[in-house]
């Protein structure tokens, strides 16, 4: 049943009709620009404006981090097998960098549940799993907002009727400006790969 | 004689054998639908709700309405994120069709992105997979086509039509049960939980799914292994990211039943 709410539960909303005339074409007349003109399309996921929310309870953007290079991905608090792996392995990645490099990267983990991680359980994970909260942000966010980012980011999931979620651990390297730089499908697959460009990405 | 059946069916669902180009919307459900790819090996039924549904998939001529009206969506400004750079491609211009695309025929080469923001603007939204799926197992004259005669291979029919071929206008051929046309016989069509199929070696093996990849296990334990072109749809959405477009996807919008 809960799977049913979450699959049903947007809100009501007012009626608008889908067709439109043919109207729309004759608008096409505009002065003759060059292609170049048209500004690029945008590599970064930061193009994804979301509204979030994190361990202290403050409305962040998703591009909270930027100008940083960012690790992401997407956990759920009382998540019994992969999530403490999640954050284990980005703990171990963050141990193979230098001090430097460590100081400059941030963490963000966006929650799957946001019924449940309210600020004050994903600040509980923070501690007792001794995040440095000055570089890892928890973050929970809308229903849409949260499918929206597990769709940009290829994480697939679903609420299961016991109230746990099945979803793809994916771990994703954004640079400064957000754009994708390496991704990593699955906890026991190699990062190496992603490794090496973070190690790029965070010197300083 | 089987002409004058489905004329019947159309009219007891409410639909109109003479409009040209059916529109609006649909009242679907509620209904009970027997998952192929169930939440856990309890789950057998799954309660879909009564909703509202487009009778037929979005136009182009619908598209380029709002790709007008919200230009961050034109083909050259989308962000990479957003779709792919077979986003609208089959357009003579970001902001005109050409002559070689009808403007009655599904668009197709629309990203998920860009469908959910196309129902958004109409204040409406995707279908989930529940409803399309409810939607998509009527018959011509009851809600379970399963029941029917000649309804499955019509779909495999479509399934086996090769790809490519030019698409029909939408809402030629005959509406079903709950008044929706071209739902299984014209594209292929995006839902708003199109990455809620976790389908891999792992979920497929069910009980002994990698937990290192995937948090819980869902099962593929299908009560009637019959229903190719359902596994056929899953197996799509299970291969699908939100920025994929192609030449047979399209999409159609839901919404929440207003009122009692």
């Amino acid at each position: 049943m809960k799977a049913l709410r979450l699959l049903t539960g947007c809100a009501a909303l007012l009626l608008a009709l889908g067709g439109t005339g043919t109207t729309g074409l004759a608008q096409h007349v505009h002065p003759a620009a060059p292609p170049s003109a048209a500004p690029a399309r945008s590599q970064s996921l930061y193009a994804l404006s979301a509204t979030l929310s994190d361990q202290d309870g403050r409305s962040v953007g998703l591009d909270l981090f930027r100008g940083h290079p960012v690790l992401i991905s997407m956990f759920y608090a009382s998540c019994p097998d992969a999530c403490p792996l999640l954050i284990a392995r980005i703990q171990r990645i963050e141990a193979d960098l230098s001090p430097r490099e460590r100081a400059n990267l941030r963490v963000v983990l966006v929650s799957l549940d946001p019924e449940r991680d309210t600020p004050e359980a994903l600040q509980a994970l923070a501690r007792a799993r001794g995040l440095d909260e000055s570089r890892w942000r928890l973050m929970r966010a809308s229903d849409d907002t949260v499918r929206e980012i597990a769709a940009a980011l290829g994480i697939k999931y679903r609420r299961l009727p016991d109230g746990s979620f099945n979803h793809s651990s994916v771990l994703t390297l954004l640079d400064r400006s957000g754009v994708v730089q390496a991704r990593v499908d699955g906890l026991g697959r190699p990062y190496a790969d992603l490794l090496k460009r973070l190690r790029a990405a965070a010197a300083p | 004689m089987r002409a004058v059946v489905l004329s019947l069916a159309i009219v007891l669902a409410g639909g109109s054998a003479f409009a040209a180009a059916p529109g609006g919307m649909a009242r679907v459900g509620p209904g009970s639908l027997r998952p192929l790819y169930a939440p856990d090996s309890g789950t057998t039924a799954i309660d879909v709700r009564a909703f509202e549904l487009a009778r037929v998939p979005v136009t182009n001529r619908e598209f380029l309405a709002f790709v007008q009206s919200h230009p961050e969506w034109r083909r050259d400004r989308v962000a990479h994120v957003f779709a792919d750079d077979g986003y609208l491609r089959h357009w003579v211009q970001p902001d005109e069709l050409g002559a070689g695309v009808d403007p009655d025929q599904p668009v197709t080469q629309v990203s998920w992105f860009a469908a959910k923001a196309y129902c958004a603007a109409q204040g409406q939204r995707l279908p989930t997979e529940a409803e399309w799926e409810l939607a998509a197992a009527a018959g011509d004259t009851s809600a379970d086509g399963s029941t029917e005669a000649g309804i499955r291979e019509r779909i495999l029919a479509w399934y086996g039509r090769p790809a490519g071929a030019r698409l029909d206008a939408v809402g030629h051929g005959t509406a079903n049960y709950w008044g929706v046309y071209d739902l299984n016989t014209l594209v292929w069509e995006w839902v708003l939980d199109f990455n809620g199929t976790l389908v891999s070696g792992d979920s497929r093996s069910g009980a002994s799914a990698d937990r290192m990849q995937f948090c819980g296990a869902g099962a593929l334990a299908a009560g009637d292994k019959q229903d190719y072109a359902s596994f056929m749809r899953l197996a799509f959405r299970g291969s699908l990211e939100a920025r994929y477009t192609t030449s047979s996807l399209g999409f159609r919008c839901a919404r929440d039943v207003v009122g009692p």
